[in-house]
């Protein structure tokens, strides 16, 4: 934890000074008749932040923080297994959703978490992800009219069906 | 007084008959549920909704859209209680105790705490706005661009100064979220501002709701996999009418000074044109925590805590509504799309409709009072169904709120590129935790950046340059100073114990 903090706050300085140049494209100081430039507002809230970091550290430098005085490993086997589980299944889940549209991801994630993850019962597993989709379907497409990504062109027998139900 | 009366009983008869009860009926439950799920609140049920209001006349219409608003402010605790996740912005506040009550095994209690806040608070602010609409509405009219900054640093200076949190990274947590409003284009210029790595797709700006799903969905729920080893054992809280009747007293009892403060101070901030419910309530949470004998139970399950956001969001959301009827201004996002609703029902929102569309007006006030008590028993009621999601397995809870997560970021922002930043401040969230960065404070600055950089520009300009405006003025000045002592109170407690370990020495 003492290392991650400290790597934390200069990756965070890091991003400060990103956003600094970013903001700096556009004018930082005041303009006569108009005003603060347009970057200012972004320019002086990211050196606030950049000023934060140096606090951090210093802090950290001066064991005044709970993760500077902390040994302890940021992730454990278990979490950095579950952060990849989980947080890899979210990121496949997301890809999908452009491949075999939202509803389909969602069944895919929802079997794949609660069989895989879950250790649930295959009838469960799968009742639950065939259940949920439509159910958010038919409360989306049809009561909110929010149309979601359908996907590629393969899945649209399927929409068509669904779509007929509810138009 | 007695013209007053006399129209608001005409008013409520109004809103008793038939298509008018069933439309707030319908309206409230709606309100509830949308208000409930992750990434849907008022706003987008409002919006959406609008175009089924044609079917009936103007004042149903209104009435049924008032309705959801209504339902929307007390649905928006129920995720922030179950889940951890805020329905909608207003309802962020309510997870710093929310949360914790209900792992604690009081989900029953929190949501009791705020359905009864949230009546409270609605009640309050309707007898306020029936009998001083126009007296603070003109309080409001009179405040201008240095009035609302000010405002708006008061409520971040609540986080640093009462937040207990580690200063350096509350202040880069709010400076963060700002910038993070930021991106986009520069409202005055026009010109593109912050493309981060020159992607186009952050040129549409970087949504309240993708930061706050990020954190709070994603993120929340990736701490407690980590946090709990995937091992939740989900509360069983009693919820029986017998247990409902003793968490109401209980609520009463512990929620009583949150819920006053809540009450007055919501409404005052939700008439403000351009602050509103959002602010309402996480200043209310910082002013109940200031004045309680309690402040260390904040953030672990304080029922104040609890009822101090929900009272003043139902409250802000009266409120916004009185500049609306008023003076044609919208005081918050959707009474905007409320104040569009009316435009093209051919109806001229301002101080002329108070006369040429009496039955209109007061049809609509009477409606908040019979709204506010139907969201209440209506609330009341599917408290079961609310607690019943606590009930299941993690594993089978926790994949849904990830699905709710990405499915209600959609439906918000209509955008794959946010689906995926969404899942980047999830993970992003989930780390900066680890560290201590507390993150209310960015979410609660991503909402109020857009409003905080114009005023403060205008203000800059009226100025010219002088940033003395902020003082000078009699309303800005008071709450500026105010601010800022905020802001230096950690500061000078370190000096006064450095001090006091000081002077101890010598004695030694």
């Amino acid at each position: 934890m003492r290392v991650g903090e400290l790597i934390t706050a200069g990756f965070l300085a890091l991003l400060s000074i990103y956003l600094m140049w970013k903001s700096a494209e556009l004018p930082i100081g005041y303009i006569s008749g108009t005003g603060p430039g347009g970057g200012a507002w972004p320019f002086w809230l990211s050196a606030i932040m950049l000023v934060c970091c140096g606090f951090t550290a210093f802090n950290w430098w001066q064991g005044t923080t709970p993760a500077s005085q902390s040994e302890d490993p940021v992730l454990d086997s278990h979490g950095w297994r579950s952060l990849i589980f989980v947080g890899g299944g979210i990121i496949v889940f997301v890809a999908l959703i452009s491949i075999i549209s939202m509803y389909g991801a969602i069944a895919i994630f929802l079997f794949y978490y609660m069989w895989f993850l879950g250790r649930h019962g295959l009838a469960l597993s799968l009742s639950m992800a065939l259940i949920t989709p439509i159910a958010l379907f038919f409360f989306f497409e049809g009561a909110m009219r929010i149309t979601m990504p359908s996907g590629l062109p393969f899945t649209d027998p399927v929409f068509n069906i669904l779509y007929e139900i509810i138009y | 007084m007695t013209e007053v009366l006399s129209l608001l009983g005409d008013g409520m008869l109004l809103s008793l008959q038939p298509l008018n009860l069933m439309m707030i009926m319908i309206g409230v439950t709606v309100g509830l549920f949308i208000g409930a799920m992750p990434g849907l609140g008022s706003v987008n049920g409002v919006a959406i909704l609008l175009p089924v209001t044609f079917l009936v006349p103007p004042g149903s219409a209104i009435i049924f859209l008032a309705a959801i608003y209504y339902g929307a402010m007390y649905g928006g605790a129920v995720s922030s209680v179950t889940l951890g996740i805020p329905g909608a912005s207003t309802a962020v506040a309510t997870t710093f105790d929310g949360r914790p009550l209900a792992l604690k095994g009081r989900a029953s209690l929190a949501l009791v705490t705020a359905a009864l806040a949230s009546f409270i608070g609605g009640t309050v602010a309707n007898i306020l706005f029936t009998l001083f609409a126009p007296l603070l509405a003109s309080v409001a009219l009179s405040f201008g661009p240095p009035e609302v900054f000010a405002l708006m640093l008061l409520a971040f200076a609540t986080f640093v100064g009462l937040g207990g949190d580690d200063i350096p990274k509350t202040i880069f947590s709010i400076c963060f979220g700002l910038t993070l409003g930021a991106v986009g284009f520069d409202q005055i210029s026009g010109a593109p501002r912050l493309v981060l790595f020159e992607y186009n797709g952050f040129l549409q700006g970087i949504g309240f709701l993708v930061l706050a799903i990020g954190v709070y969905g994603i993120g929340e729920m990736l701490w407690t996999i980590d946090q709990t080893r995937g091992d939740i054992t989900s509360t069983t809280p009693k919820m029986t009418v017998k247990g409902m009747a003793t968490d109401a007293k209980e609520a009463t009892k512990r929620g009583w000074k949150g819920t006053a403060i809540g009450s007055f101070l919501g409404f005052f901030v939700g008439i403000l044109p351009a602050a509103g419910a959002t602010p309402g309530s996480l200043m209310s949470y910082g002013v109940a925590k200031m004045v309680s004998r309690n402040p260390e139970e904040f953030g672990k399950g304080s029922v104040d805590g609890v009822a101090a956001p929900e009272a003043a969001n139902n409250s802000a959301s009266t409120g916004s509504m009185l500049p609306m009827l008023t003076l044609g201004i919208p005081g918050s996002p959707t009474t905007a799309i409320l104040l569009g609703g009316m435009v093209i029902w051919g109806l001229v929102p301002g101080p002329r409709l108070f006369v040429d569309e009496q039955e209109f007006v007061w049809g609509l006030i009477g409606s908040f009072y019979i709204s506010n008590a139907a969201a209440l028993l209506i609330n009341l009621a599917f408290i079961p169904v609310f607690i019943w999601m606590l009930r299941m397995p993690f594993t089978i809870l926790a994949p849904m709120i990830f699905v709710l997560s990405i499915v209600g970021g959609y439906a918000a922002t209509r955008d794959m590129f946010d689906i995926w930043l969404i899942v980047g401040f999830g993970i992003g969230a989930f780390f900066l935790r680890k560290f201590d960065y507390p993150l209310a404070p960015a979410v609660l600055a991503i909402v109020l950046g857009p409003i905080a950089e114009p005023t403060l520009r205008q203000s800059l300009l009226l100025s010219s340059g002088d940033p003395a405006i902020f003082f000078t003025r009699p309303v800005a000045g008071p709450i500026t100073i105010i601010a800022i002592i905020l802001i230096l109170l950690p500061g000078l407690k370190l000096i006064r114990r450095k001090m006091g370990a000081h002077s101890k020495k010598p004695a030694q």
